[in-house]
């Protein structure tokens, strides 16, 4: 069985911790991870701005990393769902788009795939800490991940979940969003670290670097001590300390 | 009354119309703080602030300025601002996503009802021609006046040759989108005629001088203080913010008008096609009123308000209620099929149905866009909106607001030229679309509309440049790796601890409210090598329950591409 991680650009960029977390997680159940260099980014900032052909450029890197991968696992459900876009996007390219539709049955978010793939729940971790969850937009609505992080999350010892009041409502990170309504999505994103506040958590929690990064952000310029962390990362480091 | 049918929520006071108009009305205050209609009526089209009557406006206390910013950026800018609305829209939408929830998980069986409301509507849509028809023969048979407009000043021009074939001086409106979508009051003020809203938070709206700014919630945005100075200033006296003494000063004032007035103006919210009906929610009664008490009866609604039957109501009836306040059925549902009858007690003398098109039928034929119009203008995704949260709807800059109104607005003018910056508005977080009753995908599209801009030659240029920058260099991993290697040397000039907290040219907004992470030192791509090496030589062997499993999966996922592929050619 080829395993393949789709690292996607901020994993790769800014926190490849989380992508190592990931991979020696899978290692220790006997998963050996492959890497496909030629892979970048999934393609959308540009899709969602409406830049189609743009977003083909780069979304082509992804179908010809992962061709001959029978399981493709990545750290983020908002590119794991942008995967589920190929097929529209390569409507008018038979073949790329039938290498899509494979891609898109075969690719797994990371707790999708220790969940629902591997069977996995329980990992013998162990986290003393209060942990608050925000569930990301694209992976809890749009792939429907919401039983598997708290499966996960339930089979670490000593880890306190407390839960997050508005936890579905999104963080305000949207991608060009960010940028292009600033003052929007900081009204957003402030409200949600001010919930996370409210929590007392020590640890957020997450299953995408992207809104994490927005939330860390807002956090740390405001001089909170919350610690953000990828799942991926926290069950790592419970698994080593533990 | 002629074929009249009745149906009492459970929390519909059994008295007269008057005293449930008080009740309802004492009740909204205080529920929702503002207006708690479900809205009747429907439609598209650019709202302009300030349009309401002059004689109301002069009464006005804070009438707003009609003009509005350009860009929906700045008008954000102005409701990010106010600390009154923000509180407000916060406050009134949480009670009602509230309600929604535990209204729609109450049910049951809510997905299965949804799905079949998305059939009915899809269904009807696809047939539209067949129905509309149908539903037109119908109510003539009825002795109802038939008309269909195909623009925006058709529907005014007919709505006033009505009003002036009646002599009319008084209009008395239930609440009705479509109305707004045409900017009739103006109109009809124009020609001297009086109209007067009567649901209580478009009484409110219009006492401001505003537009509503939620569909079915039009006074979302206003506290109680606020409206009880509005009130005080209709009134020529204080009114304490007492909900009791503001809905009962509101009843009084509008019995008057109910009785003096010429015609009865309504929207719809379902026409039923099988026997030419039309069937109005509400909960204050005041659209009873509206259509049993004035001789003349104009009803505005768009082409698209059509349902085939009776049987297919029961879904609507369930559907949007829960969806809109969380009520499991509206106060009050009245099914109107024509003019007043000779063994009836009451009723409108004569009766129009105009239909209104207005870009609407833009949207037929279009795969992107077709399940607009199947929105049954419920409110739920307003509510479930955090972007609409935060600036509430007249920042849209439409008549209609939110992420419905996000999409209606530019999506019903044909000209991409004159669409504007409305659909970047929203992080695309999907809420929308998990809480609409009849599941629009409303974040797809958002992502429609933005594509359609970009090809039509209308994208931002600094963004048009930075993405074919962004597809240039992403879409070929050396590219990238060396894009890495240059953005880690330039950081070093601005990265103070791991990380840029600068507010300098383009991270400006995006460090205005938080730090940005600087780029790894070494990426996982050039971490790759030594991180597998050292996996590789610990690695476990995997238990063989996993290793079926993982096998068994494998087969399921090629079999479903499989199928997926055979099925879409």
């Amino acid at each position: 069985m080829k395993v393949s991680v789709f690292i996607t650009c901020l994993s790769d960029a800014i926190y490849p911790r989380v992508g190592e977390a990931m991979a020696r997680i899978l290692a220790r159940q006997g998963v050996r991870l492959e890497f496909p260099k030629v892979q970048t980014c999934c393609g959308q900032p540009a899709y969602n701005s409406g830049y189609w052909d743009d977003a083909r450029k780069t979304a082509r890197t992804i179908l010809s990393a992962f061709q001959d991968s029978d399981f493709v696992v990545s750290p983020s459900g908002s590119c794991t769902y942008m995967i589920h876009h190929y097929e529209e996007l390569f409507k008018d390219e038979p073949e790329l788009q039938r290498q899509a539709r494979e891609l898109q049955a075969k690719t797994y978010e990371f707790t999708q795939f220790l969940v629902q793939v591997l069977g996995v729940t329980d990992l013998g971790a162990h986290f003393p800490h209060k942990v608050t969850y925000h569930p990301s937009c694209h992976g809890s609505r749009l792939l429907g991940i919401k039983e598997e992080p708290m499966q996960l999350l339930r089979g670490v010892e000593g880890l306190q979940l407390v839960p997050l009041p508005f936890a579905d409502d999104c963080c305000g990170f949207g991608g060009t969003f960010a940028v292009k309504m600033a003052d929007i999505s900081g009204a957003m994103v402030t409200e949600k670290a001010d919930h996370i506040k409210e929590t007392e958590a020590e640890v957020l929690v997450g299953l995408d670097m992207a809104c994490l990064m927005n939330i860390a952000g807002n956090l740390r310029r405001r001089g909170e001590p919350v610690r953000v962390m990828h799942l991926a990362e926290l069950l790592e480091e419970g698994v080593k300390v533990g | 009354m002629s074929v009249r049918t009745e149906q009492k929520g459970t929390n519909a006071p059994a008295s007269t119309t008057a005293e449930s108009l008080d009740r309802a009305a004492g009740r909204q205050i205080t529920d929702f703080l503002a207006g708690d209609d479900i809205a009747a009526g429907t439609g598209t089209g650019v709202a302009e602030h300030g349009r309401s009557g002059e004689k109301v406006r002069k009464a006005s206390a804070h009438p707003r300025p009609s003009a509005q910013p350009d860009t929906v950026r700045e008008r954000a800018g102005l409701a990010l601002n106010d600390e009154f609305l923000r509180k407000a829209v916060k406050f009134t939408t949480e009670r009602l996503r509230n309600g929604k929830l535990e209204a729609s998980e109450s049910h049951g069986n809510w997905d299965i009802w949804r799905e079949q409301g998305r059939q009915i509507r899809l269904h009807t849509i696809a047939h539209l021609d067949y129905y509309l028809n149908l539903f037109a023969d119908n109510a003539r048979l009825n002795g109802v006046h038939v008309h269909f407009a195909a623009t925006a000043e058709e529907a005014v021009s007919l709505s006033l040759a009505i009003a002036e074939s009646v002599g009319a001086r008084t209009v008395v409106k239930s609440k009705s989108m479509v109305t707004e979508e045409l900017h009739l009051n103006h109109a009809l003020e124009s020609i001297d005629v009086e109209a007067i809203e009567t649901d209580l938070g478009e009484y409110i709206i219009q006492l401001a001088g505003e537009t509503p700014s939620h569909i079915i919630i039009p006074a979302i945005h206003k506290n109680r203080y606020q409206i009880a100075e509005l009130l005080s200033a209709d009134a020529g006296e204080t009114l304490s913010p007492d909900t009791t003494i503001l809905a009962g000063y509101v009843r009084r004032k509008l019995r008057e008008k109910f009785l003096e007035a010429d015609i009865g103006m309504t929207g719809c919210n379902f026409a039923i096609a099988e026997t030419g009906s039309m069937v109005l929610f509400e909960n204050e009664g005041n659209a009873r009123m509206v259509t049993t008490v004035p001789k003349t009866q104009i009803t505005l609604m768009g082409m698209e308000r059509i349902i085939p039957s009776w049987e297919d109501l029961e879904v609507m009836a369930t559907l949007l209620p829960r969806s809109a306040t969380g009520q499991r059925l509206t106060v009050y549902m009245s099914g109107i099929s024509g003019p007043r009858r000779e063994s009836d007690a009451d009723g409108p003398e004569e009766m129009h149905i105009i239909i209104l098109d207005n870009g609407r039928s833009n949207q037929l034929g279009d795969p992107e866009f077709q399940e607009l119009l199947n929105c049954i203008r419920c409110g739920a995704c307003l509510n479930a909106c955090p972007v609409y949260r935060h600036i509430g709807g007249h920042a849209y800059g439409g008549t209609y607001s939110g992420p419905i109104g996000a999409v209606l607005t530019p999506a019903l003018k044909s000209n991409v030229a004159e669409w504007d910056d409305i659909a970047s508005a929203s992080s695309l977080c999907g809420a929308c679309y998990e809480a609409c009753p009849v599941k629009i995908p409303l974040h797809d599209m958002l992502v429609s509309l933005r594509r359609r801009k970009v090809e039509a030659g209308r994208g931002n240029p600094l963004e048009t440049i930075g993405m074919k920058g962004f597809s240039t260099v992403a879409g070929n991993a050396k590219l990238m790796g060396v894009a890495l290697k240059m953005g880690r040397i330039g950081q070093r000039l601005i990265a103070r601890k791991g990380v840029i907290s600068t507010r300098i040219g383009p991270l400006k907004g995006w460090n205005t409210y938080r730090v940005t992470p600087t780029l790894a030192e070494q990426p996982f791509r050039e971490r790759w090598a030594t991180l597998e090496e050292e996996l590789s030589a610990g690695l476990r062997e995997m238990n063989p329950a996993m290793k079926r499993r993982m096998e068994e999966k494998a087969r399921e996922s090629r079999e479903a591409a499989q199928r997926k592929g055979d099925g879409g050619h």
